[in-house]
């Protein structure tokens, strides 16, 4: 029976590990983290998870440089049966997500300490979440593209909820949760439909059909095939959170734990975009001129709504979350202007450098915003008005300087890599001629930059009320916050800074660029 | 050394006040003295530094620097790498017209210094203080040397943060609003001003931000004139914000009222400065043919802001706010002889940029004075300042004079010249509708004689009021009052006489400017 059993012959792709490595190095770190704690119990409450999960993030990214270089002397790989493709596209947004992940595990760190919470459960998601992300990014096949999407997100819907004494967080999560879900049903519709119009899942397959289309034969049903772009479409907007898919983005920021609001803010969006770019790049790059105007529609709607709306909140963390709406806009443009069809032919990727250059540059900031946040949001993680914030430079002044850094950076102020994104994003849709798009982009920063102001005028410029006899007051001077937290704001300040001032890295980023626009 | 001079000369000197800032940054901020003390060393080693830079000028426009670069380095001149991926270099140069405004920065922030030495206005904090100048002294030399729009951009943008901090943290009662809007103003233009910087690369063909190099694509292009006018519109609200140009001028009279003096000093002295600088430096020369289709409406605002800062001024009941207004009128005269793209016009625009640099300048030392001694600028409840503090009262005189226009003093070279330059405008503009902006524009000189002398009499004249009558505070003019005041009243009265020391070097760079004027 047995002998008969192993000699069925089963169909199991080959699976190159070397070029999955990062995914698997995520993956796999979650799963011996966890067993780890399990069998060692008393590990799990020091600082050995956290600094398991930055080692994990590190060591993915030591995979990142060295796949980088494979990909770069060997040209796209198409791995596990051709379901992913690992090119130097894909390469740098692992990178960015490792970074986003690294920063994020020493957030974790100094906060659950803080709210006596205790066990690995929080960094097993974050790197499961991260593996997802990086899957997603790297999915050549629509079923794989949902795969990667549903990891990402069901982690972080448990995450959101994991503050087991705020009612806020359980809100947060259940309402990530159903929405979420709803998006994730679109999603799912939008792939059956591109099947029944297509027949295929794989990517190259669905652009095949497109060309016959265009050009050969009548075999596409071009209306179901719009529904089906729509639907996707919107599956990738809820993740990103770009108007009028938002809904959800403010009130889960707002009762989310901290850092796993910068988790949710950096990576997740980040791999959201990927995905978005490599479905549309390389599944629909022939009915580009059908999806670019969605681009545009939800660039405008993110830019106007995200910077409006932020001005009328008095929450930092909610302000934040309508500043990442207006992010996610001029995110957008990068995409709208990088699959902008006559751009390939004046060699130009300025669109595809600015997208990236925006995904790290933002990453970076906003990991370091939301740190500084889980730093003074004191036990239970309840104060974020903009009254917390007040006269923070008088008792912590090297966190306002941080922070102040931080929101500049956010805001565009130049020698901050924040400057250097939106000026590509903005050359980059000059260069496509989306004038419109670009003015009302920079209009939408300059009413973003009141909500950026907000906060620093609230640490700077007021005096702090008295609050002595407070019981949970701010601890004055550095040495009473988190070290490992705030060692990942400074390094998030540093690298913020450095981007905007010297401009190394280019190559990388051209590489990065060249291969996103071979994509279509 | 001379070869280093040459190559790096103008890049020491625009960067030698951060070495400052540096120094100071490693010392804590009890030690006030020290701070002062290498705050003034190094505004004292940039201004000598760059008065010895200055006088190498050669009457040679910024092409023919370039080209004699070419085969070796020259002073005055650099051209380096900086961002190449975007096209951006380092490129700076000092020719004629920025030479005077350079000298008037180099000059004005060590006598700001000077005075700040006993005057850190509240809520103290030197160290802060003096970094934020040291800082915005970079930022107003980065902005007259750049020959690059995106180091142009930078620079411009540089110069908001301190100016937003000085005014917000040491500013009046009104502090906060008067800051935010400041920077939302400022932030407003330049985010029009920076898409029209990248519409220009865009339609250049992506060579250079070179500005010659720009101003030469644009002529042998074919950009249509439609174009041209919109990338001039964006280009106009950045500069018409910062001059500040009617109907954009609402935020300098609560900025300047608001400022500490020393912040209103900088400003007025230099930061308006960046504003009318700009047109000439970089919309003109670029743009000429939408220049001339623009300039009867810049025309047209000049003059409106002529009268209507007038008016301002006579119903003011504080002196700084009347003094403010007063600036709206003299950047007035400034846009109009601008606007008549005549060289005789620009010659009398940069001479009338550095004589209210000087003498605004001057006004707010002394209303700064004033406060001081009596803690009031309401102009009702001051006077008989000639029988207190004689000096100061004559002082208030001359400057007084100066500020409308008398001959003699440097007021006048200011204004006249723009008026007649309005007599016989450019070619292609309309003469009868600049005579009528000639006529206008004297009428306001009538005005700002019946402002300014309504002040004087107001404050100088008289008796003092019982209020302050037997006051011990009013006292007449202190030592540090005196050494950074004198300069400024030296060169009232010496470029009054000799106005050819101004003139005889803007004129070739004048005539330069304006070549592509009416060439098509």
């Amino acid at each position: 029976m047995i002998e008969q059993l192993l000699q069925v012959q089963t169909d199991s792709p080959e699976v190159a590990w070397s070029l999955i490595a990062p995914l698997v190095t995520l993956a796999l770190g979650g799963i011996l983290l966890i067993t780890i704690s399990s069998l060692i119990p008393s590990l799990k409450d020091n600082w050995f998870p956290a600094a398991f999960t930055a080692g994990t993030a590190a060591a993915a990214m030591v995979f990142v440089v060295d796949i980088w270089d494979r990909v770069s002397s060997t040209g796209p790989e198409f791995v596990v049966a051709n379901s992913m493709s690992v090119d130097q596209y894909t390469v740098f947004v692992t990178g960015v997500i490792c970074i986003s992940v690294f920063l994020v595990s020493l957030l974790f760190h100094g906060y659950l300490q803080r709210e006596g919470f205790s066990g690995p459960e929080w960094y097993v998601l974050i790197l499961m979440s991260a593996s997802g992300g990086v899957l997603l990014a790297s999915a050549e096949d629509l079923i794989v593209t949902f795969i990667g999407l549903e990891i990402l997100s069901i982690a972080v819907y448990v995450l959101a909820s994991l503050h087991l004494r705020r009612g806020e967080s359980q809100e947060a999560g259940f309402k990530y949760f159903l929405l979420g879900a709803l998006s994730s049903a679109l999603f799912l519709y939008g792939i059956a439909l591109t099947y029944g119009a297509t027949g295929s899942t794989r990517l190259t397959g669905i652009s095949q059909s497109g060309l016959n289309e265009r050009g050969l034969s009548p075999a596409v049903d071009s209306s179901m095939i719009l529904v089906a772009m729509a639907l996707l479409m919107v599956g990738f907007a809820f993740k990103v959170s770009a108007v009028p898919f938002h809904l959800w983005t403010p009130d889960v920021y707002e009762g989310s734990p901290s850092p796993v609001v910068a988790f949710m803010a950096s990576a997740v969006k980040v791999a959201g975009f990927a995905g978005m770019l490599r479905v549309f790049f390389v599944g629909f790059g022939p009915y580009v001129e059908d999806w670019r105007p969605l681009l545009q529609g939800l660039a405008i709607a993110s830019l106007v709504v995200g910077s409006l709306l932020a001005i009328a909140q008095s929450n930092v963390k909610r302000m934040l979350a309508y500043s990442s709406i207006t992010h996610a806009g001029f995110i957008l443009i990068g995409i709208y202007a990088a699959a902008d069809p006559e751009s390939r032919s004046n060699g130009g990727v300025l669109g595809a450098e600015a997208f990236l250059f925006y995904l790290l540059a933002y990453t970076i900031m906003v990991a370091g915003t939301f740190g500084v946040i889980t730093l003074i949001g004191r036990r239970d993680d309840g104060r974020h008005s903009l009254d917390d914030y007040r006269g923070l430079f008088k008792s912590n002044p090297v966190l306002a300087v941080l922070m102040s850094a931080l929101l500049f950076a956010q805001a565009g102020i130049p020698f901050t890599s924040g400057f250097l994104a939106k000026f590509r994003v903005i050359a980059a849709a000059a260069q496509s001629e989306a004038y419109v798009l670009a003015g009302v982009a920079m209009l939408a920063s300059v009413v973003a930059a009141v909500l950026y102001l907000r906060i620093v005028v609230s640490m700077f410029l007021v005096d702090s009320p008295a609050e002595a006899d407070e019981p949970d007051a701010l601890p004055s001077g550095l040495s009473a916050f988190p070290l490992a937290g705030v060692t990942a704001v400074a390094i998030a300040v540093v690298a913020t800074i450095a981007l905007g001032v010297l401009p190394f890295g280019q190559e990388i980023l051209t590489d990065a660029a060249e291969a996103m626009s071979a994509m279509r | 050394m001379t070869e280093f001079l040459n190559e790096w000369g103008i890049t020491i000197m625009v960067f030698l006040p951060l070495l400052g800032v540096a120094a100071m940054m490693l010392i804590p901020k009890e030690a006030e003295g020290s701070h002062k003390a290498i705050a003034l060393g190094t505004a004292l080693v940039t201004g000598g530094f760059g008065a010895w830079l200055l006088t190498k000028f050669d009457d040679l426009s910024v092409e023919e620097l370039a080209a004699l670069n070419e085969t070796g380095n020259v002073p005055l001149y650099e051209s380096r790498q900086w961002i190449p991926t975007i096209k951006a270099s380092f490129d700076v140069a000092i020719d004629g017209m920025s030479l005077p405004l350079i000298a008037l920065t180099l000059l004005v922030t060590p006598l700001v210094i000077i005075y700040s030495l006993n005057h850190i206005p509240k809520p103290g904090n030197a160290k802060m203080f003096l970094i934020l100048m040291l800082v915005l002294h970079t930022g107003m030399l980065g902005t007259f040397v750049a020959q690059d729009l995106v180091l142009f951009f930078v620079f411009f943008e540089v110069v908001l943060l301190p100016m937003y901090f000085m005014i917000g943290v040491w500013g009046g009662p009104d502090r906060l609003y008067a800051s935010i809007k400041f920077f939302l103003y400022t932030l407003f233009g330049s985010a029009l001003m920076l898409v029209s910087f990248l519409a220009l690369f865009a339609q250049t063909g992506q060579e250079t931000f070179n500005l010659v190099g720009l101003a030469e694509a644009v002529a042998s292009g074919d950009i249509p004139l439609g174009t041209q006018v919109l990338i001039f519109g964006g280009m106009f609200m950045g500069f018409g914000i910062k001059v500040p140009m009617f109907p954009f001028h609402t935020w300098l009279p609560d900025a300047h009222t608001q400022a500490p003096t020393q912040g209103s000093v900088i400003l007025a002295a230099v930061l308006l400065k960046l504003g009318t600088y700009g047109f000439i430096r970089i919309a003109l020369p670029i743009l000429p043919d939408a220049a001339v289709e623009w300039a009867p409406w810049i025309g047209g605002l000049a003059v409106i802001g002529i009268i209507y800062g007038a008016l301002g001024c006579l119903a003011q009941t504080d002196m700084k706010r009347l003094i403010a207004f007063s600036s709206v009128a003299h950047m007035g005269y400034v846009m109009l002889g601008i606007a008549t793209l005549t060289d005789f016009g620009i010659n009398a625009a940069i001479f009338g940029m550095v004589a209210h640099g000087l003498i605004t300048g001057m006004l707010f030392f002394i209303a700064g004075s004033i406060k001081d001694r009596y803690h009031t600028l309401e102009i009702k409840r001051l006077g008989g300042l000639l029988v207190q503090a004689p000096r100061l009262g004559w002082i208030l005189g001359l400057c007084t004079m100066a500020s409308l226009g008398l001959p003699g003093l440097a007021g006048f070279w200011g204004e006249f010249p723009a008026i007649l330059a309005a007599y016989q405008p450019a070619e292609p503009l309309s003469e009868e509708l600049f005579r009528v902006y000639m006529v206008i524009a004297a009428i306001g000189t009538v005005l700002a004689a019946a402002y300014l002398l309504w002040l004087l009499q107001r404050t100088a004249f008289g008796t003092p009021s019982d209020e302050f009558k037997d006051d011990p505070e009013i006292v007449d003019v202190k030592l540090t009052e005196w050494i950074s005041w004198v300069p400024l009243l030296i060169l009232i009265l010496v470029l009054g006489f000799v106005p050819g020391l101004i003139f005889d070097i803007t004129d070739s760079s004048a005539v330069e400017a304006l070549k592509n004027i009416g060439v098509k």
